[in-house]
């Protein structure tokens, strides 16, 4: 008993485990997270999978032990008292009862038996009577002993209930791992190339694995995820997707998604066709297929390319595909582009508090530039301008490790609302044979400079050369030369000046953009300043962005994927019958009251002895002895 | 009880009722049947089933406790009243009085919140003043609060309708919903054992924990915003949200019961209060109770909750935090059963385990919204 109680204490505190530390993640995500040390110490403690590892299976393994010793030892106990009247119990022990009462016995035998008898039918009591030697006559009764299966159902439900969990568990493979005769797959290669150790025959009785299907596509096989690595599964049909589909509320958060599926089987006269969403799986042949999630499937997708360290404002055009490669560049420094994925919808809270309403904000595609030294940088850019702060921006974010945030470049919109206002900005500033221009625009409207010629020539010298840096590195390399060149006390003052001169260089450089597009000109207020301070920090920050390239996305062709899980479970209709049995034993249990009543009629000193006694001694059972007490009183008055 | 006491004869359910208890059980019942024949285009057979099988439920509830009848009279009458008041505009909301301030799903919540705090504050003032009629306002609060809330999931389940008809579903789908919900479930458990055993010195008790959840409530509607009405995602689209949902919590707010009447024991057995608080056997008893039923409907909402994740989620059991959880909870309340049932232990150790319990029950509700990520997550913070 305080075994029993001892192992559902431990298997909670073991179960807590898997709920803090994150299962089934890859291994590289744990290797970061803990360090080497800490990270082979818990792979070894299998803290990884820990409710499939040999220590927490072993802790189930007592339990179902345990409990199935229980019901061995004590299940004919239980089927006894359930049965017996326990007729057999004698005065003496009865007067030992702590539950007991004496009456006089006013009525003859027969009446007094007969009164007795209606009341222990009124309260739902079967009875027995039992004549003694002495002429007395024992009736023993009983009612709520069908408590005692509860207990039996209760405790085979246990065994029932894990033992249809087992059949669902991989132990079949674990063990086949062991022995060496399966082995999972890491490597990212077709279905078809993987070897037969890595592959799971249509005759598995269990598992569950998934499936992605882009529309018009079909197959074979689902895969079983293991680890870091998986297996494949064979099946034995075929599924193809006719089409997937996506609905979402006004709000713009999804609101359903279904497939359109066929089923492809030789064994079937003609194929099955069905429309499975979420909450509405088909099962065939013992499989059931769920709508599990969706992903891309390919979309086709045409970019401008921007160049953002030229100057020359001319985009380029790509073309390019989900899941397919390109290529950026030329030799050495040539970039391999590796589209991702590509997500038509995304809802996102932009309000700076967080806590206004989230909404959709259109696509985006996510996708990596990878050196030839194998380095990758990660990026994901919005198609469609984002409204922040009460402005409108071209957001494109990069990172270059999976545990590192995303840093975003946030490129203002021109007055048409393109990105165009900006690319011919960023050309002109780094335009040199533009920079006199702009250092003579600047003298012209400087006071200061108004005054003497060499004045003025030195003043767009100095512009000019800030221009040149600001160029080089943005606003972190005009700090360095600072830092490089300017005593620490004057560097505050000089830092302003020069951001003032880029200041107003930008609004000449912005302005020689516009009108050389033939676009009306900005003037000056908050709003232009504002414009002009974010396409100053977006040059700025071009400089971090990993990469010269900026990947515009004009258009794009969708084509969805449909995410399917696949499982085969025989231990389920165990773990729904040890269910029933569990909710049966425990109301049984809790609810069905044993009690025991004796009366023992005495003739010979016309009393009746009352005796009752329950296999739970609580408060109800107090009162209903007193209740009954005082009614047989009055009963046999 | 039998109106002599002595009469050994016990009538039947059916020979107790009187003509009010068949009047209402036909107000549900035409209730049903109403909503039948309005709506079950839009129901699936299972919707169908709870439709006519609540109104069997509440029929029967309401016939062995003639109080619960009243309060389901109550809601439906104020629900119905709001509902006519809304004329079918949302924006209503705002511009009808008796909505903006009284029966507005969020006035009515907010109602139900204030009355709660009063209600618990009365019931210690009755507790320390030994007053008979304090208790009684205490008690009437406590109603008034569970009526309050209960119109106001009522009403809150018609307005979703209001947005759009595909937004439109049962109130128990969010954290926020779901904790009026533990708020009105608990105080009525409470009434329940009020009543039956006759005390009312335990409510300022249970209502400690039932503030918590109102102080809760007012956090994440000013802070958050949570008391906005959103869509279903695709996995909660199901008729087992219905039956799963409140399942649950007929188990979190009797464990929760039990863990408040297991610190008027503590306290009880040291001594304080002792002279005011009912007999020690009797908050024992109590907790007892209130663990079994909690253990007993917690097993069902576990295995409801399995039984709608292999269809919705590919498996009856994925390990997922929230569900780990759920057995981590129903582990400890299986050994608390059988320290007591079985060992015939009773005293201190098991109010201790009882009130520890409460941790273990919270940190599955709400912990694991917070602090665990998982397929669970459609109560996040």
């Amino acid at each position: 008993m305080r075994f029993a109680v001892s192992l559902l204490t431990i298997l909670g505190v073991a179960s807590v485990v898997g709920t803090v530390l994150k299962q089934n993640e890859p291994y590289e995500n744990y290797i970061v997270k803990f360090g080497q040390f800490w990270f082979s110490l818990f792979e070894k403690l299998g803290l990884y999978d820990v409710y499939h590892s040999g220590w927490f299976l072993a802790i189930l393994l007592f339990l179902v032990i345990s409990t199935s010793l229980c019901v061995y030892r004590n299940g004919p106990l239980m089927i006894k008292e359930w049965r017996t009247f326990k007729d057999h119990a004698s005065e003496k022990s009865l007067n030992a009862f702590s539950h007991q009462a004496t009456f006089s016995m006013n009525a003859g035998m027969e009446a007094t038996k007969g009164e007795l008898v209606k009341f222990l039918q009124a309260k739902g009591f079967q009875y027995k009577f039992r004549p003694q030697e002495n002429g007395s006559e024992l009736i023993a009764a009983k009612a709520g002993t069908h408590q005692r299966w509860g207990y039996i159902f209760t405790h085979v439900a246990m065994v029932v209930i894990l033992f249809g969990g087992l059949l669902d568990g991989n132990l079949p493979f674990k063990v086949q791992e062991m022995l060496g005769y399966k082995r999972i797959e890491t490597l990212d290669i077709p279905s078809s190339q993987v070897p037969e150790v890595s592959r799971l025959g249509v005759f598995n009785s269990s598992f569950r694995a998934n499936m992605t299907l882009p529309e018009g596509s079909s197959g074979n096989v689902a895969f079983v995820r293991v680890r870091d690595g998986y297996l494949v599964q064979e099946l034995p049909f075929s599924i193809a997707l006719k089409d997937f589909r996506m609905e979402h509320y006004a709000t713009g958060q999804p609101k359903s998604f279904e497939s359109d599926l066929v089923i492809i089987d030789p064994d079937l006269k003609e194929p099955i066709t069905k429309t499975i969403s979420v909450n509405h799986p088909l099962t065939y042949k013992g499989i059931a297929i769920y709508q599990s999630d969706f992903q891309d499937g390919g979309t086709k997708l045409d970019f401008k390319v921007w160049n953002l360290f030229t100057p020359d404002n001319q985009p380029r055009p790509l073309a390019g595909a989900i899941f397919e490669e390109g290529l950026l560049g030329e030799g050495d420094a040539a970039l391999k582009v590796e589209y991702n994925d590509f997500r038509k919808f995304n809802i996102i809270n932009l309000s700076p508090d967080g806590k206004g309403k989230p909404h959709n904000v259109g696509p985006n595609i996510t996708y990596k530039l990878r050196n030839n030294k194998g380095q990758a940088i990660e990026y994901v850019t919005y198609m469609q301008p984002m409204r922040i702060d009460g402005k409108h921006y071209f957001i494109s974010g990069m990172r270059e490790t999976v545990q590192d945030d995303f840093r975003y470049l946030r490129i203002p919109i021109d007055d048409d609302a393109s990105i165009n206002g900006f690319m011919n900005f960023r050309a002109i500033m780094l335009d040199e044979s533009k920079y006199p221009e702009i250092a003579k625009k600047i003298a012209r409207n400087s006071l200061e400079a108004g005054k003497e010629p060499a004045v003025a020539k030195q003043f767009e010298e100095s512009v000019i050369q800030l221009l040149k840096v600001f160029a080089q590195g943005g606003y972190t390399g005009v700090a360095q030369i600072i830092e490089k060149n300017v005593p620490e006390k004057e560097r505050e003052m000089v830092a302003q000046t020069y951001i003032k001169m880029i200041t107003v260089a930008a609004y000449e450089a912005y302005n020689m953009g516009l009108a050389a597009n033939k676009k009306p000109l900005l003037v000056s207020g908050t709003e232009t300043e504002a414009l002009i301070r974010d396409s100053l920090n977006s040059f700025s920050d071009m400089f971090f962005y990993g990469s010269p390239y900026f990947l515009q996305l004009e258009q794009f062709e969708h084509k969805e994927a449909s995410g399917l899980q696949l499982t085969k479970s025989p231990g389920q209709k165990w773990v729904y019958l040890g269910s029933v049995l569990l909710v049966l034993g425990i109301f049984a249990m809790m609810y069905i009251r044993e009690r025991r009543i004796w009366l023992l009629l005495k003739p010979d000193h016309q009393q009746v002895l009352f005796a009752m006694a329950s296999n739970r001694k609580n408060l109800d059972f107090e009162q209903e002895f007193n209740l009954y007490r005082e009614q047989l009183k009055s009963l046999l008055a | 009880m039998n109106s002599n006491t002595l009469d050994y004869q016990q009538k039947t359910l059916l020979q107790r009722l009187n003509w009010q208890d068949w009047l209402y059980a036909l107000i549900l019942v035409a209730g049903a049947i109403f909503s039948y024949s309005t709506y079950a285009q839009y129901m699936d057979v299972y919707e169908i089933g709870f439709l006519f099988g609540a109104a069997a439920l509440f029929s029967y509830l309401g016939w062995q406790w003639r109080r619960l009848a009243l309060l389901v009279l109550g809601v439906g009458m104020i629900s119905v009243a709001a509902i006519g008041l809304y004329q079918g505009d949302q924006a209503r909301a705002t511009q009808v009085f008796l909505l903006k301030f009284l029966i507005s799903s969020q006035s009515a919540i907010m109602w139900m919140n204030v009355l709660f705090v009063l209600a618990m504050a009365t019931y210690w003032l009755a507790l320390f003043k030994r007053s008979e009629f304090t208790g009684k306002v205490a008690t009437a609060l406590t109603w008034t609060a569970v009526l309050f809330g209960f119109v106001g999931l009522m009403v809150r389940w018609y307005e979703s309708y209001l947005i759009a008809p595909d937004v439109g579903h049962i109130p128990v789908s969010n954290l926020y919903e779901v904790f009026v919900l533990f708020c009105l479930i608990t105080a009525m458990l409470y009434l329940h054992y009020e009543q039956r055993l006759n005390t009312k010195q335990l409510g300022g008790f249970v209502l400690v924990v039932v503030n918590a959840a109102v102080g809760f409530i007012l956090w994440y509607t000013f802070d958050r915003q949570a008391h906005n009405i959103q869509p279903l995602v695709p996995a909660l689209q199901s008729y087992w949200m219905k039956i799963h949902v409140p399942a649950n919590f007929v188990g979190y707010g009797a464990f929760s019961l039990a863990a408040m009447v297991a610190s008027a024991y503590l306290l009880a057995s040291r001594g304080l209060l002792a002279s005011r608080l009912p007999k020690l056997e009797v908050l024992d008893d109590l907790m007892y109770k209130s663990i079994a039923v909690g253990f007993a409907f917690f097993t069902i909402a576990t295995i409801l909750g399995a039984m709608w994740a292999a269809e919705a989620w590919g498996g009856y059991w994925s390990w997922d935090p929230k569900e780990t959880w759920a057995l981590i909870v129903w582990l400890n309340y299986a050994a608390w059963l059988h320290l007591r049932m079985v060992k015939g232990l009773r005293g201190p150790l098991l109010a201790w385990w009882a009130l520890i319990g409460l941790l273990v029950t919270t940190f599955a509700f709400l912990g694991v919204n917070m602090f665990l990520s998982g397929l669970h997550s459609y109560g996040t913070l």
